[in-house]
């Protein structure tokens, strides 16, 4: 292996995760509140469509970026709604909202389908997604309002008789969540793969769902997930492209194998797992 | 979970189309995907407006897109049988048990399933002899590549695919013994993330030639991208990558399901086997990129039409031998249609196996 395929690899990794850690620490920061929102993958591709439909019209990239987080603060602040205020069902609502959000996507994208545009370069955003992972780090850990939003996602009750709004934390969160997801939109379809298709973000939004549990609610460990779901399958590629003689299906399987053998590996400390899963998570509150 | 639920949404479209003359025939269509792909799905539902303005008022059509390939296939292309409708198109190979399920339970429905090869009395399989453009392709990529290294990106290890992949080499070697391919399975028909993963890990390794038998054109603007040559996949994808397109294998499906909706409003359809090429113009390829190739080569890919078209040239004339160096066509002969349909083995030359 010689240093300009290394860092050949290096760069497709980091341009194929980065929507992945974005997406993954929105929801990361959602169900520390105690919100579960299984809608990523609907503001993802409302996100995308928006970002594209409006670099498209204006040619701007920062109205696109714009447009693009502000369909994301509009989406989630109707779930919020729904979820918080009128207290459906987190997991219905947020299913409902991918629903919406795969249709909504559609609807508006079905005339700019296949309009050739010039994609913005990724290196800002994958630069942005680790300072990102950073400051939501320090702000979860080593700030007040991190200590706020921890305290409402383990207990809400107790958060709410100590004086904390716990409808208005969980709605920024929401909305915080939403945005990372519309940005993980905007830089698929105006960075990673300049275009609008239908469905394009193909079930990005339920990997990062998965690497949020995955990374037991920790900002580091869902970016070393993130590295690791993304970098196996670009090193699985890579090998086929070797020729490497190995069976199709171990291919296939490599991601998900390497997926089991960390969960296996966190599972077996326990309390672990125990300490970081948010105790409010899908619980609805109300007040007394 | 989400596929199932839209499917069901996707019924109840079909049920608010219901005002419709009792003369009038339904056709419906289940897609693989959704018709803004710009690729596969797209070129079927062109086939489906083709027919729409061919036949007017005697028929009406319905699609169902985003129908995964497993029992959610069954629901779907049921749900369009027990609506009415007499002719059902089922677009992908692995919707082949579901259609012959349903058809089972419908026997006056008609069914046409593409890319498959089981029929019966009222299940039809059409395919297009997308290989002859490999060939062309292939002629090409062997004649254009300066790093004797051609990537190339498929979906599902099905005869289909390896059939063109085969195609491809025998005409790129040909021209080119040096050439190799480099295979990446992606395992989806259309993920652009994905697609473009795999173009620019081929560049990575050397690939100065994309071809790619998946949906998108995220790999042709990969190429793009990265100053390489490629190849479009079912429709034309020059606007998409004008200085990397040298041409792309296009599916001309309009004709095809026009004829058989006709026949269906006329009484006389029956179940039969369908594959064509050039010759019909069910593939045709998209106008060669003049700032690119050279008009000899153009004069040449031409040629390679105008052979395949006329019956001199085939795209598997022997000796072809196997990877084991098997020789599976003898000199002076061609592969049979039962052999190009089963095809599961890569030709001599190619590196790599099969997935199972």
């Amino acid at each position: 292996m010689n240093y300009d395929l290394i860092l050949g690899i290096t760069n497709i990794v980091l341009i194929s995760t980065t929507p992945l850690v974005f997406a993954g620490i929105g929801e990361l920061v959602t169900e520390k509140s105690g919100v579960l929102n299984l809608g990523l993958e609907g503001l993802m591709l409302v996100g995308a469509v928006s970002g594209f439909i409006s670099l498209v019209i204006t040619g701007n990239y920062l109205y696109s970026f714009i447009l693009s987080i502000l369909s994301g603060v509009v989406l989630s602040s109707i779930f919020a709604f729904f979820v918080l205020r009128l207290l459906t069902n987190q997991i219905a609502t947020g299913l409902a909202l991918t629903i919406f959000g795969i249709g909504l996507s559609a609807m508006l994208g079905k005339k700019f389908g296949g309009t050739p545009i010039n994609g913005l370069s990724p290196y800002y955003l994958i630069i942005f997604s680790f300072i990102l992972v950073f400051l939501i780090n320090y702000i979860l850990y080593k700030t007040k309002a991190g200590l706020i939003i921890r305290a409402v996602g383990e207990n809400h009750h107790s958060a709410y008789a100590l004086g904390y709004d716990v409808i208005k934390t969980r709605y920024l969160t929401i909305i915080f969540g939403g945005v990372m997801s519309s940005l993980a939109g905007f830089y698929i379809s105006v960075c990673y793969a300049p275009m609008w298709q239908e469905g394009m973000t193909a079930g990005r939004g339920w990997i990062a769902l998965a690497l949020v549990v995955f990374a037991t609610w920790k900002p580091w460990r869902l970016l070393v997930g993130a590295y690791i779901f993304g970098g196996v399958a670009i090193m699985q590629m890579n090998l086929q492209a070797f020729g490497v003689k190995l069976p199709g299906q171990f291919f296939n399987m490599m991601p998900y194998i390497a997926t089991l053998l960390v969960l296996v590996f966190i599972s077996s400390n326990k309390m672990r797992l125990k300490l970081s899963a948010p105790a409010s998570l899908n619980i609805p509150f109300e007040k007394n | 979970m989400i596929r199932k639920l839209l499917v069901i949404l996707s019924f109840f479209s079909i049920f608010s189309l219901s005002s419709l003359s009792a003369a009038e025939k339904k056709i419906g269509f289940i897609y693989i995907g959704p018709p803004g792909d710009h690729g596969w799905t797209y070129m079927h539902d062109e086939g489906r407006k083709y027919m729409e303005d061919a036949l007017g008022d005697s028929i009406s059509t319905t699609y169902i897109e985003n129908v995964p390939e497993n029992a959610d296939a069954v629901r779907a292309i049921r749900k369009l049988a027990q609506s009415g409708h007499d002719l059902i198109f089922t677009t992908s190979f692995n919707y082949m048990d579901q259609t012959l399920e349903v058809a089972k339970e419908f026997p006056d429905v008609k069914f046409e399933h593409a890319t498959g090869f089981q029929r019966t009395d009222n299940v039809s399989t059409y395919s297009a002899r997308f290989y002859e453009g490999r060939t062309v392709i292939g002629h090409l990529a062997g004649k254009m590549t300066k790093t004797n290294t051609i990537g190339y990106i498929v979906s599902f290890p099905i005869p289909e695919v390896i059939r063109g992949i085969n195609a491809f080499y025998l005409a790129a070697s040909k021209v080119n013994p040096d050439v190799k391919i480099k295979i990446i399975w992606n395992y989806s028909w259309y993920d652009p993330g994905k697609e473009a993963d795999a173009a620019n890990t081929l560049i990575n390794q050397g690939a100065d030639i994309i071809v790619q038998h998946t949906d998108s054109y995220a790999p042709c603007q990969a190429a793009e991208k990265a100053g390489v040559l490629a190849f479009g996949q079912a429709s034309n994808q020059e606007a998409f990558c004008p200085n990397s397109h040298m041409t792309s294998i296009e599916d001309i499906w309009g004709p095809y399901y026009a004829a058989r909706a006709k026949a269906v409003v006329d009484g006389t359809w029956t179940s039969q086997d369908t594959w064509q090429g050039f010759k019909e113009g069910m593939v045709e390829m998209s106008p060669y990129n003049k700032k690119l190739l050279s008009n000899d080569l153009i004069a040449e890919a031409n040629k390679i039409e105008k052979s395949i078209e006329d019956g001199t040239l085939h795209s598997f004339e022997g000796p072809i031998y196997n990877q084991a160096g098997e020789l599976v066509v003898a000199e002076g002969e061609v592969a049979d249609d039962g052999m190009l349909a089963g095809m599961m083995f890569y030709v001599q030359g190619i590196d790599g196996d099969i997935p199972q």
